[in-house]
């Protein structure tokens, strides 16, 4: 398959003083192909957004390459990349929709403003383009006078997401797009997602907490823990069978209206272990994995196949 | 005998002036929250979850206006208090955990000195107890690494990292009544087991009531006693979490049990609910505002919205229920 994106050994260390380095992202290595949605999922913290905004140029990776079909988006500085001709290619929705809304543009102008910057549209064209993308948002066209401090967190939420699908980008970056949506709007946004992907064949990087909406929604997911991708293949085999110790006890955590769909779950005990110069022999999950054993603190696992199209990385999986 | 609420919300409107006119956002709103539970507040984006919070702990925009209504907080209403006992209350016995954790922070300060500042100003640590304290409080709450992790500023923490500081915060004084708005979106499910396990603790050991605003219908069900349903601005339902689950009865309620993803196949099987908020600016708003939307719409919905108890603490507010 021809991949859209190809991220090989990609790899962001945070100097934080005292010439210690955080591992946020080490060594990740994946591909999204052309109409494909990937999922990424992992514990909060292990370094989901620091890896999207490597991929959308916000960040200078310290290793690795990210190959959009032939450029080299690496070699490219974040602080060069806004007039970049890659730049319209990828957009993103950002985790806190709030924050990333400019508060002196209304609803309309900030939707408006990649429309008239990256597609170059104004005047009676732009305002249509404007208007179509609210009702495919759900964002009812009465906010679009009102400027990000008026409206509600799902409502800012949506802003985000039309500017964001405005330019129809070959990638689209999604950072926990749906966590401040009502269910009904989640709806609405989703099969948005899944029509643009039919129709242009839009490829997705979808970031989430809701399991649930990986596994409806995703071809494939990656599992992330503390840096590194433990376990990925298609979304459904992986929630149907999970192999590494860490992503079953995420798939057993997800809330249960049933209190019988409750019993028998895997609760995790024991302290994660820092992201700050972390030993390279040991396990990530070392320490608070219930089936840790002396091999995994001088062994660290690396991915390796585990059946058709599914990698793990566990000596035991 | 039954108890005294910790809070109880009566007859609560709240109205924001704006260029195109006024919004009526809420329009008397009333729900109770017993001493050590945790109500879940669920239901559409722009209903008014966020302002009902604003509004009880005197924070609203300045551009918004109370109409009506009182909270009746240990005795006395939290709405007729004034700025200085109110900015008293708040942090001490009221606390309340925002939707956008990571403007909530100072970003200048080190997060660890932050919830050092509070415990110091609330009383629940002295000065040089208050880094151990603060560093206690960063392992509660599962941050990796704690004692490094309290020096570092906001910045340089994730989404749900700077979520969980701010729980921290709010946690720190041990708060009579805790407001948690969308606490728990920048986390997975194992930290958020964590979390909520925490704020349970808390409900029973010290009796701590909790209002968990959300959109994750799963979460309430597992974490909460009760749910109050809001749309537009209104209370359409509010019963024990087992029940709304098991036995919806306002149409409003169940359209959104049946949005939520669960276990459901596939995609295309999730039905959003069709319409929107009506515009909220209208004079003429119709009594029920989800009429517009209703399948059960019947002359009888022109009349005032009644209050309808349909069981053990289970009241409905629609003239023609499920
Ligand atoms: N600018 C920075 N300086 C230092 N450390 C940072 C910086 N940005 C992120 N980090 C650290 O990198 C790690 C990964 O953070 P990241 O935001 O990528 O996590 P995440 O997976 O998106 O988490 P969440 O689900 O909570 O949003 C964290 O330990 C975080 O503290
Ligand atoms: N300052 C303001 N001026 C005008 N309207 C406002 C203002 N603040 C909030 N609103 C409106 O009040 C309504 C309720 O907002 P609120 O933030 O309480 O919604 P919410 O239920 O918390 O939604 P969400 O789930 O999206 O966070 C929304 O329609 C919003 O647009
Ligand atoms: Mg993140
Ligand atoms: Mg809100």
């Amino acid at each position: 398959m021809n991949a859209l994106l190809d991220i090989a050994g990609l790899a962001k260390r945070f100097d934080i003083g005292g010439k210690r380095l955080l591992h946020a992202v080490d060594h990740v290595s994946f591909t999204i192909g052309k109409g494909e949605t990937v999922g990424l999922v992992g514990e909060s913290g292990c370094g989901k957004s620091t890896l999207v905004r490597l991929i959308n140029r916000l960040l200078d990776p310290s290793d690795g390459s990210i190959a959009l079909t032939g450029a080299d988006l690496a070699k490219i500085r974040a602080s060069g990349f806004a007039g970049n001709p890659n730049r319209k290619r990828i957009q993103m929705v950002f985790q806190d929709a709030g924050d990333s809304l400019n508060p002196r543009f209304t609803a309309a102008q900030a939707i408006a403003d990649p429309l008239r910057r990256l597609a170059g549209l104004s005047g009676a064209k732009l305002t249509a383009r404007v208007e179509a993308l609210a009702d495919m948002t759900g964002l009812p066209r009465d906010l679009l006078t009102r400027f990000p401090h008026q409206l509600s967190g799902g409502q800012k939420a949506r802003v985000g997401i039309a500017r964001a699908i405005a330019v129809e980008p070959e990638l689209l970056i999604l950072d926990e797009p749906t966590a401040a949506l009502d269910v009904s709007v989640q709806v609405v946004i989703l099969q948005l997602l899944q029509t643009l992907k039919r129709e242009l064949g839009m490829s997705y990087l979808f970031v989430s907490h809701d399991l649930n909406v990986v596994r409806l929604l995703c071809d494939r997911v990656l599992v992330m823990y503390l840096g590194k991708i433990v376990e990925s293949g298609p979304a459904a085999e992986v929630f149907a069978d999970p192999k590494h110790p860490y992503t079953k006890a995420l798939i057993s955590a997800i809330p249960q209206a049933e209190p019988e769909k409750r019993l028998g779950r895997l609760r995790l005990s024991g302290e994660p272990r820092s992201p700050i110069d972390p030993d390279p022999r040991v396990c990530r999950f070392y320490g608070r994995c219930p089936k840790g054993e002396p091999r995994c603190s001088s062994d660290m696992p690396v991915l390796r196949e585990a059946g058709p199209a599914r990698e793990v990385a566990c000596h035991f999986a | 005998m039954v108890a005294i609420p910790a809070l109880a919300v009566e007859d609560l409107s709240v109205e924001f002036r704006t260029r195109s006119g006024v919004v009526k956002v809420l329009d008397h709103v009333g729900f109770t929250v017993e001493k050590g539970e945790t109500v879940a507040l669920v239901g559409e984006s722009g209903s008014g979850k966020s302002v009902t919070a604003f509004a009880v702990m005197g924070i609203l925009d300045a551009a918004g206006k109370v109409t009506s209504g009182r909270a009746m907080f240990g005795g006395s209403d939290l709405l007729a208090q004034s700025e200085r006992d109110l900015a008293e209350l708040r942090g001490r016995e009221l606390s309340m955990i925002f939707q956008n954790p990571r403007t909530a922070l100072n970003p200048i300060r080190r997060v660890g000195q932050q919830i050092a500042d509070v415990l110091v100003r609330h009383g629940g640590a002295t000065r040089p107890d208050a880094p151990r304290e603060a560093i206690k409080m960063l392992k509660k709450v599962r941050i990796p690494d704690p004692e490094r992790r309290a020096e570092a500023y906001p910045f340089e923490l994730s989404g749900g990292m700077c979520q969980r500081i701010m729980i921290a915060i709010a946690l720190a004084c041990r708060p009579a009544l805790l407001i948690a708005d969308e606490p728990t979106t920048g986390l997975d499910v194992t930290t958020q087991a964590v979390i909520m396990d925490l704020i349970g603790e808390l409900g029973r050991d010290s009796g701590m009531a909790t209002i968990f605003i959300t959109h994750d219908l799963g979460l309430a069900a597992e974490y909460c006693d009760r749910i109050v349903v809001m749309h537009a601005g209104h209370i359409v339902e509010s019963a024990p979490s087992r029940a709304l689950f098991a036995n919806a009865r306002h149409p409003y309620s169940a359209k959104l049990l049946a949005a939520t993803p669960g276990e459901t196949a596939s995609l295309a099987s999730l039905v959003s609910i069709p319409g929107g908020l009506p515009d909220l600016r209208r004079a003429d708003l119709p009594a029920c505002r989800y009429s517009g939307r209703c399948e059960r719409l019947t002359d009888a919905c022109a009349q005032p919205l009644p209050h309808k108890t349909v069981g053990e603490r289970h009241d409905v507010a629609c003239w023609n229920p499920l």
